[in-house]
């Protein structure tokens, strides 16, 4: 990356005065304006919109050198822990982008959006399948809001049963998404912290005085977020069901479980996916995200509304016609509605051209080659970087800061040092686990030589942080901003370029 | 007095009285402090129990009050500032409580029991 970083604004490059278009005299008369649109004194602007004023040239490269400083998985590795960025295949781009779809009103009846709903209904049965599930909504606009509505099924499966006001409470490890312990409170339950062992497992002897009527449900990432999967899942399923409690699957790390091993089949009651994760579909500032929630048998009945059926014949048992074969449905005891229509729809046709891309084949050997990439990075980097627990694990793993510690080098300043490199930095200071926690996930996607650059800039910095720690600690030297004071930024933002 | 919680909670008895805050070591480790959540006086708080939280650049974590009692003051300086924390933590208590039951303070650990907890953690 040898090119001169932009890191201007547009505000600073506009001049009075000056234009890329001069807008023609509208040929009007300035009196018939003025008494046609008399807009009333308290409606009108006291001071003139301040806009930019730039011509076009300025205004072209500055957006055109703004892009060239974006980074995302189109342009390099990206081995953010937790938030499985892999590649998003562009054939996924073109089937959401189909006018068939892409033109689609949202509001348009269900015969005339047969398509549509054949793709809703068959990437419902698509998740059903991988998750071990009876049934699957896919309205939920990203994980969290998943997991929001995930547990309000769970408390009206318990409401149901005369139990709503009892069972209040979730049972969270403190090894777990911060989004696990939010969720559950803005849905008006109490939060239990249930301690881990040191590896990020369960410890079945701390979970079981907690179990009792009281617990609604216990909200559970396998593989943990250590990247451990959680061996004693039958164990514990069974005890939160003895207590009446059911078992939420947080599908954060499905990844590597693709094709191998079924939530459902673990015990888990209720679960949510991260289409913009495990199915490819544009994450973070690149698109919206779809957060698809599955349940067991027995509680599809709450899933909220709208619903997306597949009829087979009519209520009086006729043939159904191929215009009313996809129906949608809102069923009387639904907990409500989480989407207006039916969600993020192009993330949903994004994710199943992946799936059908793919195969059950395909998805099968995406999942183990997420497990073979951490591992082979984990395992040629142990040597410098501290590994708190070792052992088999998944997608992803997590180092405690480097080995030699003596230099004073944190985490921190390998990760900005990582950006000089050209890689974005991994996950960082999560999970709380450990002080120093770098948390990497490669994902299948990428290559060998990737991997294999990546683990030589890795091993780069660990001796760097020896020779020239320096270097390190005021790292990144190559980027467009270096080291933004984050606690001044937290403490009093600057959110408009007047407040500079 | 100084006493310590596992937590990394310490307070400061005076009399009847106690002064809660984070330990220097629990100040390095979460780094900026950018906010602390605080409870109002008068509120009630529990030993093992969460009073408030604490937010830096790095992390939240939940406040754990070491004992029982009644708030009867709160360090308002903290709202305006929250970083007298990092300069200062053992100066910079959060909140003080009237100590119910002196009994609370019996699992508490004194400074070099603390720095010992604190060598072994990492």
């Amino acid at each position: 990356m040898n090119r001169k970083v932009y890191g201007k604004l547009i505000f600073e490059l506009s001049r009075e005065g000056r234009r890329g278009y001069a807008v023609p005299r509208n040929g009007l008369s300035d009196d018939i304006v003025s008494e046609s649109v008399q807009l009333p004194e308290a409606m009108r602007r006291a001071t003139p919109l301040r806009l930019t004023e730039v011509d076009e040239p300025t205004a072209v490269r500055h957006y055109n050198n703004m892009s060239t400083n974006n980074f995302g998985v189109d342009t390099g590795f990206y081995p953010l822990g937790s938030c499985t960025m892999k590649y998003n295949p562009k054939i996924n781009e073109e089937m959401a982008c189909h006018s068939c779809f892409a033109g689609l009103h949202p509001s348009t009846p269900a015969f005339a959006a047969q398509g549509a709903l054949q793709l809703y209904w068959t990437l419902q049965k698509a998740l059903c399948e991988i998750g071990g599930m009876e049934e699957f909504t896919l309205n939920p606009f990203a994980g969290a809001q998943g997991e929001l509505t995930g547990l309000m099924v769970i408390r009206a499966y318990h409401a149901s049963r005369g139990e709503g006001e009892k069972r209040r409470k979730v049972i969270v490890p403190d090894s777990a998404h911060g989004t696990n312990p939010a969720s559950a409170a803005v849905c008006g339950l109490d939060v239990v912290e249930v301690k881990s062992r040191p590896d990020g497992t369960v410890d079945v002897a701390d979970l079981e005085p907690l179990l009792d009527d009281t617990v609604a449900a216990i909200m559970l990432t396998n593989p943990n977020t250590l990247g451990i999967f959680e061996k004693d899942i039958p164990r514990i399923a069974s005890l939160v069901h003895e207590a009446g409690a059911l078992m939420y699957y947080d599908g954060a790390n499905l990844n590597p479980l693709l094709g191998v091993a079924r939530p459902g089949d673990m015990g888990f009651d209720v679960m949510h996916v991260n289409l913009h994760k495990t199915f490819s579909t544009p994450h973070g500032g690149g698109g919206p995200g779809s957060g698809p929630v599955g349940v067991r048998k027995g509680l599809e009945k709450f899933l909220p509304n709208p619903r997306v059926v597949r009829r087979t014949e009519t209520p009086d048992r006729f043939p159904v016609n191929e215009s009313d074969r996809y129906a949608i449905e809102y069923s009387p005891l639904a907990l409500g509605s989480v989407s207006a229509t039916l969600g993020n729809f192009a993330v949903q046709a994004r994710a199943l051209a992946y799936i059908l891309t793919l195969g059950s084949d395909g998805l099968m050997e995406a999942g183990r080659l997420a497990t073979l990439n951490a591992t082979y990075i984990k395992e040629a980097l142990k040597d410098c970087y501290l590994l708190p627990i070792e052992g088999l694990s998944k997608h992803e793993f997590v180092f405690d800061g480097l080995r030699d510690k003596s230099t004073g080098v944190t985490t921190l300043n390998i990760a900005k040092r990582l950006l000089d490199h050209g890689y974005h930095a991994p996950t960082i200071y999560f999970p709380l686990l450990f002080h120093e926690s770098l948390m990497i996930e490669p994902t299948e996607t990428e290559s060998r030589e990737t991997l294999d650059e990546f683990i030589a800039a890795m091993r780069d910095i660990a001796r760097e942080a020896i020779e020239d720690p320096e270097t390190v600690k005021t790292a990144p030297h190559l980027t467009p901003v270096t080291r933004p004071d984050d606690t001044t930024a937290a403490l009093n933002p600057v959110l408009t370029f007047d407040s500079l | 007095m100084i006493l310590y919680s596992k937590t990394h909670e310490y307070i400061r008895v005076e009399g009847d009285k106690g002064y809660i805050g984070i330990s220097d070591y629990a100040q390095k480790q979460l780094g900026n402090v950018v906010y602390v959540d605080m409870p109002d006086l008068g509120d009630e708080i529990e030993k093992g129990e969460d009073f408030g939280a604490i937010e830096s650049v790095k992390a939240a974590s939940d406040l754990i009050s070491p004992v029982s009692g009644e708030v009867v003051e709160v360090n308002e300086a903290l709202s305006d500032d929250p970083r007298l924390i990092n300069a200062d933590a053992m100066a910079n208590w959060i909140i003080a409580v009237s100590i119910a039951d002196t009994s609370d303070l019996d699992d508490l650990m004194d400074q070099a029991a603390y720095d010992e907890f604190c060598a072994a953690a990492h």
